[in-house]
């Protein structure tokens, strides 16, 4: 007797949970450390809200590339777009997620944040090690009347491959010919001068602790740690101090009707901050689970829909929102192995 | 030494009879599994092929993995100091460099320090201060390596750059060689602040390998040369080194072989740079370790990754050169053995 209404609630019980798997897909995406937080907290919310575990690993833009090429994981994210040939030829498509700025910080005593003045040709001197001195003429000339130090420019890069030497390393390929011919861009390239940090919190770390030292690392990281950022001139010649309507204003400024290959930085606008980018996911065209990918962009479009508020708390900027429906026209191309479109909805 | 004896006595029980026991006369026992022996012997000898074959494998697939940087820079990649990700241009010089740089200054200081504990604590140290010192050294050798590294990066940094690099700077300053070798940013990163944590990684895994061969050196040898009238540095010298001379290079060799493949803590407070700039210990630098550890994630396909894989083979060229030659070592020492000194 009792046995079997033992074994009855068990049986009740496990069809219980079983339906609760049934119903909560799990998905799972892999790329760029940058936007990890922000996927993480949508994640979070997007779970209380419907149930559905989104589970993001960050282990980088370019490991993310290839788990997403390997069909590992149901989206791949990654801070350096791919180009639309490399696309094409692997069957993916990719759309912006959401938007983040690179800040040049700098560590001077008597130094106040937005202080210095900075442009891109000569962030790229003082990273080639061409400008060695705080008080070069080159540096004084943007900064008349500011007490800049007779003292060793100590320049701080990043040691790990990452998107936000990406986007600084294009930046500084846009605005120096020197750059371009020498070093180049990448998430990893051959630095000229200086000692490098591990992540954003590695160059963070050095930049507070080096006295005359300048580095470059997230938005959020320049705001959290109250560190001392730069000004820099935009490509209409304006001074800008980076802000979220700094950023906004850079990725209005692309094109996106044609492509989503669009690298920000040093775009036009009189508001616009140079160093600004959104960061990718990647998924592929056709899809054999049309059931995972359904699940991954009604993820997004929620997220699109509800997770600006959040975004704005860990200082990413939401995409504008005629590039958001740009998006979602674009996920019909989305379709599984019999040619119907995967629905967001 | 506890954990050798009982595994002694059960082989011994295994070869020869049941030992007579001081209880009750017993009935002469029939061997119970008679293909035990054949099974246990089938076993071990399967977990040392299993390791041979996992060595071959992890060869193999490091050397498959090369093979487009192999074809594409040959030898000439152990020569080249060049490492640019954007060119795909691709030499190891650098990562060689700081690795074998970092590895030899953390052996010169750990070896004598790791030395100097083991003979105080085997032949000096009063009887109530070798338990909590021999433990204290112990408890280092489990602190993770992470743990050493934001240490370097937080603490010692600084205090290296402060008090270190700058008065040497000063007083170095215009003296040809010297003046190179410590030139460079104030900035306590570089090989020299990576070769200390290194040492103060191993010193406790050379000092306890060496505290333990020490204290296996039969008494009566010891004795012997006391009552000779020998003092302590000359039993140490002459009588327990020779003794132990196996197990010493076998300790040091472990803590040169950590030293090599540290990678942590070394990416903290090396600097990181892939360049190899100048010559000096303050510079900014980058091992074959802490650059894999930096740039394997976001590597692409093709001759990055493919380099990267290079360096993971040269470094086990590296570890494999150290122990063929301390192998030599100890056959040299062997010869002279008997030897008038």
């Amino acid at each position: 007797m009792n046995f079997v209404q033992v074994s009855k609630s068990i049986a009740i019980v496990a069809s219980l949970f079983g339906a609760q798997v049934a119903l909560a897909q799990d998905v799972t995406g892999a790329g760029a450390t940058f936007p990890a937080p922000i996927y993480a907290k949508w994640a979070d919310a997007y779970n209380k809200a419907t149930g559905v575990r989104i589970n993001y690993q960050s282990v980088g833009s370019g490991a993310g590339i290839k788990q997403i090429k390997a069909k590992t994981v149901d989206f791949g994210a990654s801070d350096m777009p791919l180009k639309d040939d490399e696309l094409a030829k692997d069957g993916l498509m990719q759309f912006p997620a959401v938007i983040g700025g690179v800040v040049p910080v700098v560590n001077i005593k008597g130094i106040a944040p937005g202080q210095i003045k900075l442009t891109g040709a000569v962030l790229a001197d003082i990273y080639m090690g061409k400008i060695t001195k705080w008080n070069d003429p080159a540096v004084t000339a943007l900064n008349p009347g500011v007490p800049l130090p007779d003292a060793v420019i100590a320049p701080i890069a990043r040691a790990d491959g990452s998107g936000t030497t990406f986007i600084f390393t294009n930046y500084l390929s846009k605005v120096s010919p020197e750059w371009k011919e020498k070093v180049g861009e990448g998430t990893t390239v051959k630095w000229m001068a200086g000692t490098a940090g591990k992540g954003n919190e590695g160059v963070a770390n050095f930049v507070q602790r080096l006295q005359n030292s300048i580095g470059y690392v997230e938005y959020a990281y320049v705001k959290q740690n109250k560190m001392t950022y730069v000004q820099l001139k935009n490509k209409d010649g304006q001074w800008v101090t980076p802000s979220d309507d700094a950023f906004k204003a850079a990725a209005a400024g692309a094109d996106w009707n044609k492509t989503f290959y669009q690298i920000t930085t040093e775009q036009p606008g009189k508001a616009s901050w140079p160093l600004t980018n959104p960061t990718y996911i990647l998924m592929f065209k056709s899809q054999d689970k049309a059931a995972q990918a359904s699940a991954v962009l009604k993820f997004f479009d929620w997220a699109y829909g509800n997770g600006d508020k959040l975004a704005d708390d860990l200082d990413y900027v939401p995409l504008p929102a005629a590039v958001k429906d740009l998006v979602r026209k674009q996920w019909g191309e989305i379709k599984d192995t019999s040619g119907k479109v995967v629905s967001y909805k | 030494m506890a954990a050798i004896l009982p595994a002694d006595d059960a082989g011994n029980v295994d070869r020869s009879e049941p030992q007579p026991q001081s209880m009750k006369p017993q009935p002469p026992r029939r061997r119970v599994a008679p293909w035990a022996d054949a099974v246990f012997a089938a076993l071990s000898q399967g977990a040392a092929w299993l390791t041979l074959a996992m060595m071959v494998g992890i060869i193999g697939s490091l050397i498959v993995g090369a093979a487009p940087a192999l074809k594409a820079f040959g030898l000439g990649f152990l020569t080249t100091a060049e490492w640019d990700p954007v060119q795909e241009k691709f030499g190891g010089l650098a990562m060689i460099y700081g690795t074998v740089a970092t590895s030899f200054i953390a052996l010169v200081i750990a070896v004598p320090v790791s030395f100097g504990i083991a003979v105080f604590l085997t032949e000096l140290s009063p009887g109530w201060l070798k338990r909590p010192l021999g433990i204290a050294i112990e408890l280092l050798a489990a602190v993770p390596s992470i743990v050493y590294g934001m240490w370097g990066l937080l603490v010692f940094g600084p205090i290296l750059a402060t008090f270190v690099q700058a008065p040497l700077q000063s007083l170095l300053s215009g003296v040809p060689v010297l003046g190179a070798l410590v030139s460079g940013p104030p900035v306590g990163i570089g090989i020299l602040s990576a070769g200390i944590i290194l040492a103060i990684m191993i010193i406790p895994f050379i000092a306890s390998v060496m505290r333990d061969v020490f204290e296996v050196t039969p008494p009566m040898l010891k004795e012997s040369a006391y009552g000779l009238g020998a003092t302590t540095w000359e039993v140490v010298s002459k009588v327990v080194l020779p003794y132990t001379k196996t197990g010493v290079v076998g300790g040091i060799m472990l803590g040169l072989g950590r030293a090599l493949g540290e990678t942590m803590a070394v990416t903290f407070v090396i600097g990181n740079m892939t360049q190899l700039r100048s010559l000096s210990v303050f510079e900014a630098a980058s091992s074959i370790t802490a650059t894999l550890a930096n740039e394997f994630a976001e590597a692409g396909e093709g001759l990055h990754q493919a380099s990267l894989m290079y360096l993971g083979l040269v470094l086990f060229l590296i570890t494999f050169v150290v122990l063929a030659i301390s192998k030599i070592l100890l056959l040299r020492l062997k010869r002279n053995e008997g030897a008038r000194s």
